[in-house]
């Protein structure tokens, strides 16, 4: 089998580890011989298929939850009209002007900063991480976050990876506004790569196409790197991959758990009182959705720094990720599913289907020799 | 969610029920609409193969490459009909019914030995030696009264399936 330990990958973990082994056998009576209605009965199985076509865990975890209408009261709704005019006359030019301040701000002494200040790097370094959490708070002061933050805040320190679970690219500036992190992140087009490439890059993030097989071991190196630095900023992984909806979580990609490093879980829940916080990459593009909370009452949040977390000894990356997992879901009542976000982008590996297909295999060649 | 309206009058729904024998109550087939829905993201207003593809549960099914062409570019109704089998509404008649298209994908309303080696390929895979396969096959087709080159009714498999209890429900959510 994979042994994993020497080569890190971000590549896909394996799904059979995560599944239970409860696929389809013959009915459960192991005296009875082999008949006939036992090969043709194929009911299980085309069951299996029909609930599939009918609800699939997989896709609910993608699914956007459209608000519970309340509206539609003869006396609610004229305030709710109110509030529209509010929200869009009001408060989104507001905003705009807020927002476009900070980026004024930001830019003029980003860039004084940098090319000022070539010959103190450690000085320049420590602007620059101050400006990235001023920018993020303009960025959550736009969307007037509210966002309750529990727990210690991250210090910089080496062998240690924050992880957390995804929902959209505003959990990246949620938690950016408090500490500067440096994360791994999805390459992103238009203006949001370019603010990847240039600006945040200074913070130490590392980019990566999904796509890209040699991406994965470019980042792998450059992970390795970052981790043992110790004046690095704190490193962050979005170990799911992909935004769910924060209703689930799904697997976790066992790269951050490999690095033989501290892993401190951060969980992160949105209340969807005034705006459902999912960014659903397919359906709209990244300053829709900001649009979309900027145009909303306010983005309210919890965020939980949690208990570092370290590989027990005996305990597989896999199993510690899902350890892991297990910690983020419970605080922030997400469920778990055992699908691989990365299934959005690809098709399930045969192997799984394979499993399936033995244990079937088995149960018929057990009964026959019982003859 | 999503391009087309989820609203179906009740002639709509009444319409599909009328199709479906009546398998589906009213709040099912509104919520089986939705789901129709979601699975047609290019709104098309039919269900690709490609499509069904996407929900990896239904893709790693033994089953899902015959399935497939059964299911691909189903419109609403056809869907409906499709999962009709799997209401518990749904007579055993129908279940076996379905069973036996299931096999019979050439649709002349008779299976062969080929036709159940096939569905015994594609749920052992190659856990079980082509060999073996026929060997097992043959074995119970005779031990159940019949031959290798006999080929089976839908009456033979009412016959065979019909008291062994078949259980095949899937329930609808309902919000």
């Amino acid at each position: 089998m994979k042994s994993s330990s020497s080569e890190l990958e971000l590549d896909r973990p394996n799904i059979e580890d995560y599944l239970p082994s409860d696929s389809f056998t013959l009915p459960p009576s192991p005296t009875r011989l082999l008949h006939l209605r036992d090969l043709l009965d194929i009911s299980p199985t085309l069951t299996e298929a029909a609930g599939a076509i009918i609800d699939d865990s997989f896709t609910r975890c993608f699914k956007s939850n459209p608000p519970e209408p309340w509206n539609w009261n003869i006396y609610l709704f004229p305030m709710w009209c109110l509030g529209v005019v509010i929200r869009y006359g009001i408060l989104f030019p507001i905003r705009v002007i807020v927002l476009t301040i900070g980026w004024i701000i930001f830019l003029s002494s980003y860039f004084s900063v940098h090319f000022l200040l070539k010959g103190q790097e450690k000085l320049r370094k420590n602007l620059e991480r101050s400006l990235v959490e001023l920018i993020c708070s303009f960025f959550v002061a736009s969307w007037t976050g509210v966002v309750k933050y529990h727990g210690p805040r991250p210090s910089i320190r080496p062998k240690q990876v924050f992880v957390a679970n995804h929902t959209s690219m505003i959990d990246f500036i949620i938690l950016e506004q408090m500490t500067a992190f440096a994360v791994i992140m999805q390459k992103h087009p238009g203006w949001v790569g370019l603010l990847q490439s240039t600006i945040l890059e200074s913070v130490g993030c590392i980019w990566f196409n999904r796509t890209e097989a040699k991406d994965r071991e470019i980042v792998a190196r450059k992970l390795r790197e970052h981790v043992e630095g110790a004046d690095n900023n704190p490193l962050l992984i979005f170990p799911e991959g992909t935004c769910v909806n924060n209703h689930y979580s799904v697997m976790f990609k066992k790269g951050a758990f490999e690095l033989g490093s501290t892993v401190c879980p951060i969980a992160i829940k949105y209340n969807k009182i005034f705006v459902d916080a999912f960014w659903n990459s397919r359906k709209q593009s990244f300053t829709k959705h900001l649009l979309q909370l900027m145009t909303s009452w306010a983005v309210v949040c919890d965020v939980w720094y949690l208990e570092p977390q370290n590989l027990k000894p005996g305990e597989t990356p896999i199993e510690f990720a899902e350890r892991v997992r297990n910690i983020i879901s419970t605080r922030a009542g997400l469920k778990m599913v055992p699908w691989d976000g990365y299934l959005k982008y690809s098709r399930p590996s045969p192997k799984h289907r394979e499993q399936k297909q033995k244990s079937f295999a088995e149960s018929v060649l057990r009964r026959l020799e019982q003859k | 969610m999503g391009n087309t309206s989820s609203m179906l009058t009740q002639y709509d729904i009444e319409e599909v029920q009328e199709h479906c024998n009546h398998t589906f109550s009213l709040q099912e087939i509104a919520s089986l609409y939705q789901r129709f829905c979601q699975l047609d993201r290019n709104g098309g207003g039919f269900i690709s193969a490609e499509e069904f593809l996407s929900v990896p549960e239904f893709a790693v099914n033994p089953l899902s490459q015959r399935l497939f062409r059964m299911v691909d570019g189903l419109n609403f109704k056809e869907f409906v009909a499709f999962l009709s089998a799997f209401s518990s509404r749904a007579t055993l008649q129908q279940k076996v019914e379905f069973i036996f298209k299931v096999y019979d994908l050439d649709g002349n309303g008779k299976v062969a030995f080929n036709d159940m080696l096939d569905v015994l390929r594609d749920l052992t895979g190659q856990f079980i030696s082509e060999q073996q396969r026929e060997q097992v096959l043959t074995h119970v087709l005779e031990e159940a009264g019949y031959k290798k080159d006999s080929f089976l009714g839908l009456a033979d498999f009412m016959k065979i399936l019909g008291n062994s209890g078949l259980k095949m429900e899937v329930e609808v959510p309902v919000d």
